[in-house]
C-alpha cells in the first residue's frame, strides 16, 4: 500500500477521520472504508451513474472522485437519505410509480433525482429526461423514473437535499 | 375481491431505495482475496510465451494461475448439434480467438492490487489473421478451430424451394443487418466462493441460479449436494446472466485451491467483451404476392454470427426460424441459416433471442413489399393478418400458435396514434419541403413464450406457517422483474393472507431444491402457476383440516380471504384461522400446511400486439428524433399492470436502443471499438419519449390464470417499428431501407446517396 494520506469526512452526518491510499476512489471508501454499499459501481468512464452520491449538496460520481479529494466535505449517500422510517419524496416516488427494478441504478439515480430538484424544483419532462442524462438504467427505459421525478417535484416536501 | 390485476406497488422496493440491494459485490465474505483477469489484446493469435514471473512478486498478489496451473477439462460445444471440436478453455493457453479471451488469472489480498499485478503479465502473441466479418467465415482459409475443419457451428437446413416465389407477381429482396448489441446490465459479472468443510457455497449474479449449480458440479466435477449456489439481487440479465461463463466458474476453483474465499467482480470495459453479446444476424428476406397486397411466399436466409467459441447464440437462428411468418396468414415460407464462427465476442440471448430477429425481418419485408406495390404499410399488413377465428393456428414452418387478435391490436394501436392525421401531417411535411421530415413506422408481432417446446416446467411451493404468515419458495430467478411482489399477489389472492405477511425467497439451492430460472418471458406462467398450483393444493389440505377441526363436510368449507380465515359457509362465526389450521396440522402430522409443485406447460404461449413510432429525421443532419411511441402489447391475463407496463417500458427502449443508437463494433483487425460505455450508445433518458400503452388481454388457454410472457414483447415489437418509421420518413426520396442502427452518419449518407441518383 502507498502512503496513506488522513482524511476527514462526514458522512450521512457522522464524521469520520480515516488512513485511505491516495487512490482510493470515493465510491469503494463509501463502500469498503464505511460499508454502505448502496452505491453502485456499474461503469469505469463516469458514464453510468450508478455511483452518484451528493457531495457538499451537489451530485458527483463517486467512481471518479478520488476519497482524498472529498477530505473535509459531507457526503451523503442513499442510506443517508430517508429520515428515519420516513422516505424522501424522491424515495416515495420512485416506489408508487415503479421507477425501479432491478434496483442497481436505483440509488445512483435517486441521489441524482435528489440533486437535479434541488437545482429545478419545477422541471419539464424534457428538462427531467436531459438532466438525468448521466444515469443510465437498462430497465426500465426511463418512463417511470420521469414519471416519479415529474411527481416528487410537487410533492411539497420536495425538494430536500 | 380478487387483488389479482390491480397496481400492487412492489413489497422488494423499500430495501433498494434506502439501503440498496445485496449483489454479489457487496456480500461480506471474512478473508476473501480479490480475482483479477489479463484477456487478450488481440482477436486472433498464437500465444508463444506467458511470463507471470514479474506478477507473482507484485505487492499483494497470493497466486498467478495460467491453463497449463489448470487441472480442468476444457469447455465443450453447449449444444449437441455443434461442431465438436469447438471447446472453450478455461483459460487460454495456445491460442486466443477473441479480444478479452481470458489467459491469465490473478488473486490479490486487495482490490488494487489485482490489476497492478496485470500489467506485469506479459504474453507474447505471434497474430494469426482475424476473421470478423460473418460473411467471411465460411470457407476462409483461417479457421478458429483447424480441427473442426470449419468455422460452421451449425447448419439448420429445412430445405430450399427453387420456386417458391413462382406465381408471384411482385418478389422483393433485401440484405438485412440485425446488429451485434450489447446487453448492458447494470451490474456486470461477479462471483464469490467460499468452501466450508469440502461443500461449496457459490455467489452468482445469475438468472438461473439451480442452471450455475449444475453447471459448476458439471465443469468442476462435484456433487449437488456438494455445492449451494445463491443469487442475491442481481443487477440485470436480459439473458446474458443465463448458465455459467469460464471466468465465473473458476472462481469456486481458485478459492478450493487457495484454501479461502475468493471474489472476482469485472470492470465494465471487460463486461462489454466479455459478457455475451446478443443478436448479430445478417439476413436475406424475400417476399412475393399478389398487386393486391396479399403476401403468397416469404423466405428468410439467416447467417448468425456465434462468435469464438459457440454458446446459445448460434441457436438463435432456430428461434427466428419458429416465428418466421410472424402475425401473418402466408401460405408458403421457409427459413434456413447457418452460425459461424468469428474472432469475436461469443453471442448469447438477449431480450428477445432470435424472436426480435424474425419481427425484424418479416416487418422490414411487409413494408418493402408495401412501398414496392404503393400500397400503405397498413393496409398490406391488415390484408394479410392471421384472423381471430383462424386460432389454434398452425404456420407454414408448423408452429402452432393459440390465441390472438391482430386485427383488433392493428385497429388500437392505429386508433391511439391518431394514423390519419399523423400521414396527413406528413403529406404536409413533404409538400412544404420542411427539413424536418415525419416518419411513421409500424409493426404488428408475435413472439414465442414458455417454450419452444411444450413440457416446460417450474418449481414452487407454499407453506402456511404457525405464525399465519405464508412461505413461498420459487425456482424463478428474478432480477427485477418482481416476483416477490407477483408471488405474494397470487398467494394472497388464495389464501386471503396479506401481502406483507407473505414472504417469497428464490435464488438459493439449499433453500429452494430444484428450479429453472427466469429468462425466455417464462416465470408467471410456469412459475407463477406452480405457486398458484402449490396454493390451491394448501388451500384443500386446510380445507380438510377445518372441516375435522369444525366438524363439517369438506365441502362446506370455504375461505373468507378478506379475514384470512376458513369457515362453514354461511356461518362465518365458527372459524378457524390460518394460525390456527397451520398449528394443527403440524401437530397431526408435523408436516404443516405445506405443498410443492412442479408445474408442467401443456404449450407454449404467443404473446403480440402492435407498435407504432414516429420519428423525426432532420433531413440535413441525418438525425433522428423519437417523439411518440404508441404500443398495444397483448400478454394474456396481466397480473400486475404496474409490473408488466415496467416490463414494456423497459423492452420498447432496448428496441429502440438498437434500432436508433446501440451496436458493438470491431475494427477490420477484430479490436473491439465499442467497450466501454463511453464508447458504446447506451440508450439514455434523454433519447427517449414516455411511451403511450394501450391495454389488451386476450387470456391463453396454456395455463389457468391465462398469462403469457410479458419480458420480451417491448424489445420485439419496437425495434422494427422504429426502423420502419426512419425509412418511412425518408420513402418520398425513393429510400427503401436502412440498417440498424439509424445513426445520423448512416441516415444522412442514405439520404446524400438517394439524392444524388435522383
Amino acid at each position: 500500500m502507498m502512503t496513506a494520506v488522513r482524511i476527514t469526512l462526514t458522512v450521512n452526518g457522522t464524521r469520520h477521520d480515516d488512513d485511505v491510499e491516495p487512490r482510493l476512489l470515493l465510491v469503494h471508501y463509501l463502500r469498503e472504508t464505511r460499508g454502505l454499499t448502496g452505491t453502485n459501481v456499474g461503469c469505469d468512464t463516469t458514464s453510468c451513474g450508478a455511483c452518484t452520491v451528493l457531495l457538499d449538496g451537489e451530485s458527483v460520481k463517486s467512481c471518479t472522485v478520488l476519497a482524498v479529494q472529498a477530505d473535509g466535505g459531507e457526503v451523503t449517500t442513499i442510506e443517508g437519505l430517508a429520515s428515519g422510517d420516513a422516505m424522501h419524496p424522491v424515495q416515495e416516488a420512485f416506489r408508487e410509480h415503479h421507477g425501479l427494478q432491478c434496483g442497481y441504478c436505483t440509488p445512483g439515480m435517486v441521489m441524482a433525482a435528489v440533486s437535479f430538484l434541488a437545482e429545478h424544483p419545477d422541471p419539464s419532462e424534457d428538462e427531467v429526461r436531459h438532466g438525468l442524462e448521466g444515469n443510465l438504467c437498462r430497465c426500465t427505459g426511463y418512463h417511470n423514473i420521469v414519471k416519479a421525478v415529474m411527481a416528487a417535484a410537487k410533492t411539497p416536501a420536495a425538494p430536500r437535499a | 375481491m380478487s387483488i389479482l390485476g390491480n397496481r400492487v406497488v412492489r413489497k422488494e422496493d423499500p430495501k433498494f431505495l434506502t439501503v440498496g440491494g445485496t449483489y454479489v459485490d457487496d456480500i461480506e465474505l471474512e478473508g476473501a482475496a480479490y480475482v483479477t483477469y489479463v484477456r487478450s489484446t488481440m482477436a486472433h493469435a498464437r500465444i508463444t510465451s506467458i511470463d507471470v514471473e514479474e506478477a507473482r512478486k507484485a505487492p499483494g498478489v497470493v497466486a498467478v494461475y495460467t491453463g497449463a496451473d489448470l487441472d480442468l477439462e476444457p469447455f465443450p460445444p453447449t449444444m449437441p448439434m455443434f461442431n465438436a471440436a469447438m471447446t472453450r478453455p478455461w483459460l487460454a493457453t495456445e491460442v486466443v480467438r477473441f479480444v478479452g479471451d481470458p489467459v491469465v488469472a490473478i488473486v490479490t489480498e486487495e482490490r488494487y492490487q489485482g490489476p497492478d499485478a496485470a500489467e506485469l503479465v506479459f504474453v507474447e502473441y505471434e497474430p494469426l489473421p482475424a476473421v470478423v466479418d460473418p460473411e467471411q467465415s465460411e470457407g476462409s482459409d483461417v479457421l478458429l478451430f483447424p480441427e473442426a475443419g470449419t468455422n460452421v457451428v451449425v447448419e439448420l437446413a429445412f430445405g430450399r424451394s427453387d420456386d417458391l416465389f413462382d406465381g408471384c407477381e411482385v418478389v422483393v429482396r433485401q440484405r438485412i443487418v440485425n446488429q451485434r448489441v450489447a446487453p448492458c446490465p447494470l451490474e456486470v459479472r461477479a462471483a464469490a466462493a467460499r468452501w466450508d468443510d469440502g461443500r461449496l457455497t457459490h455467489w452468482a449474479s445469475s438468472q438461473t441460479a439451480h442452471g450455475t449449480r449444475d453447471a459448476i458440479c458439471q465443469r468442476l466435477g462435484l456433487e449437488p449436494d456438494q455445492v449451494r449456489v445463491i443469487a442475491p439481487d442481481v443487477g440485470g440479465g436480459f439473458g446474458a446472466k443465463v448458465g455459467g461463463y469460464p471466468e465465473e466458474l473458476l472462481v469456486p476453483w481458485l478459492a478450493r485451491a487457495l484454501g479461502r474465499p475468493v471474489r472476482w467482480v469485472e470492470t465494465r470495459s471487460e463486461s462489454m467483451v466479455g459478457l455475451g453479446h446478443g443478436r448479430a444476424q445478417i439476413q436475406l428476406v424475400e417476399i412475393g404476392g399478389k398487386r393486391d397486397g396479399k403476401v403468397e411466399a416469404y423466405r428468410v436466409t439467416v447467417l448468425q454470427d456465434a462468435g469464438a467459441y459457440p454458446q446459445f447464440g448460434a441457436m438463435l437462428p432456430y428461434m427466428t426460424r419458429l416465428m418466421t411468418t410472424g402475425v401473418y396468414a402466408i401460405p408458403k415460407a421457409e427459413c434456413n441459416s447457418k452460425s459461424v464462427l468469428t474472432n469475436t465476442t461469443p453471442t448469447v440471448a438477449y431480450r428477445g433471442a432470435g424472436r426480435p430477429e424474425a419481427a425484424a425481418a418479416v416487418e422490414r419485408a411487409m413494408d418493402l413489399f408495401a412501398a414496392e406495390l404503393g400500397m400503405d404499410p397498413a393496409e398490406v399488413r391488415r390484408v394479410n393478418l392471421i384472423r381471430a377465428d383462424q386460432f389454434p393456428f398452425t404456420t407454414p414452418v408448423d408452429t402452432v400458435y393459440d390465441t390472438g387478435d391482430y386485427e383488433r391490436a392493428l385497429d388500437l394501436v392505429l386508433d391511439a396514434a391518431g394514423y390519419s392525421d399523423l400521414r396527413a401531417e406528413q403529406a404536409r411535411r413533404r409538400q412544404a419541403g420542411d427539413v424536418r421530415q415525419l416518419g411513421i413506422g409500424l409493426s404488428v408481432y408475435v413472439e414465442i413464450t414458455a417454450g419452444p417446446f411444450p413440457g416446460e416446467k417450474e418449481w414452487g411451493a407454499v407453506e402456511v406457517r404457525a405464525d399465519g404468515t405464508a412461505l413461498v419458495r420459487t425456482g424463478t430467478s428474478p432480477h427485477g422483474q418482481g416476483h416477490h411482489t407477483a408471488w405474494a399477489m397470487i398467494v394472497s389472492d388464495a389464501l386471503g393472507i396479506a401481502l406483507d405477511d407473505v414472504e417469497v425467497v428464490h435464488g438459493d439451492t439449499d433453500v429452494v431444491p430444484t428450479g429453472t430460472g427466469t429468462f425466455g418471458s417464462r416465470s408467471l406462467q410456469l412459475g407463477g402457476m406452480a405457486v398458484h398450483r402449490a396454493a390451491e393444493d394448501v388451500i384443500e389440505q386446510a380445507r380438510q383440516l377445518a372441516a375435522e377441526l369444525l366438524e363439517a363436510n369438506p365441502d362446506d368449507i370455504v375461505v373468507d380471504k378478506v379475514g384470512g380465515r376458513l369457515h362453514v359457509a354461511g356461518t362465518p362465526a365458527v372459524s378457524k384461522s390460518w394460525a390456527e389450521l397451520a398449528g394443527a396440522a403440524a401437530a397431526n402430522d408435523g408436516g404443516g400446511l405445506a405443498a410443492e409443485v412442479l408445474f408442467e406447460s401443456t404449450m407454449p404461449t404467443f404473446p403480440f400486439g402492435a407498435h407504432v413510432a414516429v420519428v423525426d429525421v432532420d433531413t440535413e443532419t441525418g438525425r433522428v428524433e423519437l417523439t411518440r411511441f404508441v404500443a398495444v402489447d397483448d400478454a394474456g391475463r396481466i397480473l400486475n399492470p404496474l409490473l408488466a407496463e415496467g416490463q414494456r417500458h423497459g423492452g420498447i427502449a432496448q428496441g429502440v436502443a438498437q434500432a436508433l443508437l446501440e451496436e458493438v463494433r470491431y475494427d477490420p483487425d477484430g479490436n473491439p471499438v465499442t467497450s466501454n460505455l463511453a464508447d458504446y450508445a447506451f440508450i439514455s433518458a434523454a433519447e427517449l419519449p414516455s411511451f403511450e400503452l394501450v391495454p389488451m388481454e386476450t387470456p391463453t388457454p396454456a395455463n389457468p390464470l391465462g398469462a403469457k410472457g410479458i419480458g420480451e414483447s417491448g424489445s420485439i415489437g419496437s425495434t422494427p417499428a422504429v426502423q420502419n418509421a426512419v425509412v418511412d420518413a425518408l420513402s418520398h426520396l425513393g429510400i427503401r431501407h436502412v440498417d440498424m442502427p439509424a445513426s445520423p452518419e448512416r441516415v444522412w449518407r442514405a439520404i446524400q446517396d438517394a439524392t444524388a441518383t435522383r
